[in-house]
């Protein structure tokens, strides 16, 4: 196992504790806004990290390129999709949590 | 190191099986909603692990188009939600 396959492995398993992390919040927070904020940051962290530890293990210059396509793609994105959501959700009437 | 990416693309399916408890009892549609948006971002892992562990670099493609699938139902969903605005009416 050289260096290259440890700093892979421990990207790898920093991405899945940020998925972990992200369903958690799904399931806890309080209200949909918490949620969408818990969801989106800590998912795109965690698809980023698993990127970077996908990249190391890469063939080729070109699979390179593609996983960094695809991670850019995703965060435009989910980016978009969360801040529509979340307008829709506040113009329906869904009044954001107050402690 | 392959059985390896397996193990963590399972670990993911089952973080996605817990999500679904949000959409069993999310209280609004915009709960429901949410978990579209999870299943995109960790589908798209989930392909990527596995194009890796199985070295079938077709399933990369596979999530290139799950990004899209997954964005186009948030959008058909926020276009539904309210037909009596008309869209950009509101628009600030």
């Amino acid at each position: 196992m050289s260096l290259r396959d440890v700093l892979s492995f421990i990207f790898l398993l920093a991405g899945i504790f940020f998925f972990l992390a992200g369903t958690l919040g799904v399931l806890r927070f309080p209200d949909v806004y918490g949620r969408l904020h818990a969801l989106t940051k800590a998912d795109n962290l965690g698809l980023g990290l698993t990127v970077i530890g996908l990249m190391m293990q890469a063939g080729s210059w070109l699979e390179v390129l593609k996983l960094l396509l695809i991670w850019i793609l995703v965060l435009l994105a989910s980016a978009t999709a969360s801040f529509l959501i979340a307008r829709t959700a506040l113009r329906s009437g869904i009044p954001p949590w107050r402690p | 190191m392959n059985q390896l990416y397996i193990f963590l693309a399972l670990f993911l399916l089952l973080n996605l099986a817990v999500g679904l408890v949000r959409v069993f009892r999310g209280p609004t549609s915009a709960d429901r909603m949410l978990s579209a948006q999870l299943f995109g971002t960790t589908g798209v892992t989930i392909l990527l692990l596995l194009a890796q562990g199985l070295a079938n670099p077709m399933l990369r493609d596979i999530a290139l188009v799950f990004v899209l699938l997954s964005i186009l139902a948030v959008a058909a969903f926020v276009k539904r939600i309210k037909p009596e605005t008309g869209g950009e009416a509101d628009e600030p």
